[in-house]
């Protein structure tokens, strides 16, 4: 019996995924988008890192600082957007109301979105990490298995902030939008990606250290420029992501009660 | 698929008490109603009656403020997840994705709602509404008529037990509008299904309903057959019944109450 319902559950994610999958494969400028991006933003720091690597010390060491540290931003924002423009993409089609009262379970729509954020990073960053790799000789997997735990806290915690987002949306509609572009820009200057968080006065460093991608780019720094992985740094952040996702997944939730509170789920679309 | 005929006989829907207030407004308030198995009902109303805001309730896609729903026998508010599988629904203020092509949408609805051997059932329905020339062209691309028969496919997927109609054929002309009803018609002969459907046509209401269900201002004014209806209004046809109960003349300022509705409904 639960082996069926978790198959049955299984399903209707799967589903949410083939959905916006047909909307992927056959739309050659939303694939183009999604690499571009990254793509463009890595070539600039690289050439910022060629330009300067003559003349310090730090990029001497360790060249691949700033096309590390921006491929692993982008893990971070794609994550985010890929939670957030999975469901605009619903309410821009007017389907919310059919998903609504389809079988599909909130958590399984939570699911689904975390699903297509991971396709979608990984298709974005996939491919700046390969250009990185063609273009400037520098491999993301240089940094060997800390990778798989900085893409963890990054992913999670773009997640959390995806699903935050969506609610905000879901609870004022559409022309709080812009929340989707520009959440995750505030934490860039805390989150110490081009530099380490010391250099920021007090009040910001407070502020910083709540917030898991601070921990994430100093463990890369660690890893980077001392060849040491940070455990502590990473059980820091993977604990703050815990309660960003808990906070995430709450908002979210409590967004949707709302929209069936007010009726707005019959009426979200464009 | 085999034909499942059903006798009118036990409520499918049991709605009782139903209020919707949005601040101090009351948008439904307090109306009861039972719609047997295999009964076609109308929810008949003038704009802002109630009917849009009583089906998204039954849909569970709206919390009432009180009142219970029961479908199929279950609790819609605490056991939705339990109904939803063997319900479906078309509305004019939902779409499907508009780039994913007609196959496209339906096959993900089929595996959304647990269809088996979803690709055949697919198949089956396109057939069913003569949606096989369409199948590989985008949603976004068809006439209002196509789409709101891709919709009605979409809604009989799962083979509904309980259908809900939100004006299943608002801005249909007149040939697809009667394409529409008779395939509905067809469906329900087969399968024995309930449908409850809101309307604003008349002549559709008094084809296809055993019983209309009259709302004014959020409740229940009147309800019975159409034949009753006129009858009791002393009217040749249900557009005038209907002008009756909106303008409360001809004796509709008479109709039962909501508390009389209930009795009458629950006896």
């Amino acid at each position: 019996m639960a082996a069926s319902l978790a198959a049955a559950s299984l399903n209707r994610i799967l589903a949410l995924v083939e959905r916006h999958a047909y909307l992927l494969l056959k739309s050659w400028p939303r694939l183009l988008s999604m690499a571009y991006y990254p793509t463009v933003t890595m070539i600039l720091w690289a050439f910022v890192t060629v330009y300067l690597r003559p003349t310090n010390n730090f990029l001497a060491d360790a060249p691949g600082l700033f096309i590390g540290a921006v491929l692993l931003w982008d893990i971070l924002f794609r994550g985010q957007l890929g939670v957030s423009l999975t469901f605009f993409e619903e309410m821009y089609s007017r389907n919310l109301g059919n998903l609504f009262v389809s079988p599909l379970r909130a958590w399984e729509l939570i699911a689904g979105q975390l699903l297509l954020s991971l396709l979608r990073t990984l298709i974005g960053v996939g491919a700046a990490c390969a250009f990185a790799w063609l273009l400037f000789n520098y491999s993301i997997f240089s940094l060997g298995l800390p990778l798989i735990a900085f893409f963890v806290n990054l992913i999670v915690c773009g997640w959390a902030i995806g699903l935050a987002v969506s609610g905000m949306v879901l609870r004022w509609g559409l022309g709080a939008e812009e929340l989707a572009w520009a959440a995750v820009f505030l934490l860039a200057p805390v989150s110490g990606v081009y530099y380490p968080i010391a250099v920021l006065p007090g009040w910001l460093q407070v502020i910083a250290h709540l917030i898991p991608t601070s921990y994430v780019f100093d463990g890369m720094r660690a890893l980077l420029l001392d060849h040491t992985f940070r455990t502590d740094l990473f059980t820091q952040a993977l604990a703050l992501n815990g309660v960003f996702m808990i906070v995430g997944i709450a908002l979210y939730m409590w967004a949707i009660g709302y929209a069936r509170k007010h009726g707005l789920l019959l009426q979200m679309g464009e | 698929m085999s034909a499942i005929i059903a006798p009118l006989s036990a409520a499918v829907i049991e709605v009782r008490e139903l209020r919707k207030s949005y601040r101090q407004v009351g948008a439904v308030r307090g109306i009861s109603f039972d719609v047997a198995r295999g009964a076609t009902t109308a929810l008949l109303g003038g704009n802002g009656a109630g009917k849009t805001t009583t089906l998204s309730m039954l849909l569970g896609v709206l919390t009432p403020t009180s009142g219970t729903i029961r479908i199929l026998g279950e609790d819609m508010l605490r056991h939705r997840y339990r109904v939803l599988p063997r319900i479906n629904f078309t509305s004019p203020y939902v779409d499907l994705p508009k780039r994913l092509t007609v196959g496209e949408n339906l096959r993900v609805y089929a595996r959304l709602y647990g269809v088996e051997a979803s690709r055949r059932r697919v198949d089956e329905v396109a057939e069913e509404l003569d949606l096989g020339d369409l199948l590989n062209r985008p949603y976004g691309n068809l006439s209002a008529g196509q789409r709101t028969r891709v919709s009605l496919a979409k809604a009989l997927l799962n083979h509904p037990e309980v259908l809900l109609l939100d004006e299943p054929t608002a801005s249909l002309d007149p040939d697809v509008g009667d394409r529409m009803r008779t395939l509905l018609e067809d469906y329900q002969r087969r399968s024995g299904c309930t449908m409850l459907l809101a309307s604003h046509n008349m002549g559709e209401v008094e084809r296809m309903c055993d019983e209309v269900i009259m709302l004014r201002a959020g409740l229940v004014v009147d309800q019975g057959s159409p034949a009753a209806l006129r009858e009791r209004y002393g009217r040749g046809n249900m557009d005038e019944v209907f002008l009756d109960i909106a303008r409360e003349r001809n004796g509709a300022e008479d109709a039962p109450s909501a508390s009389d509705r209930t009795e009458r409904s629950v006896s």
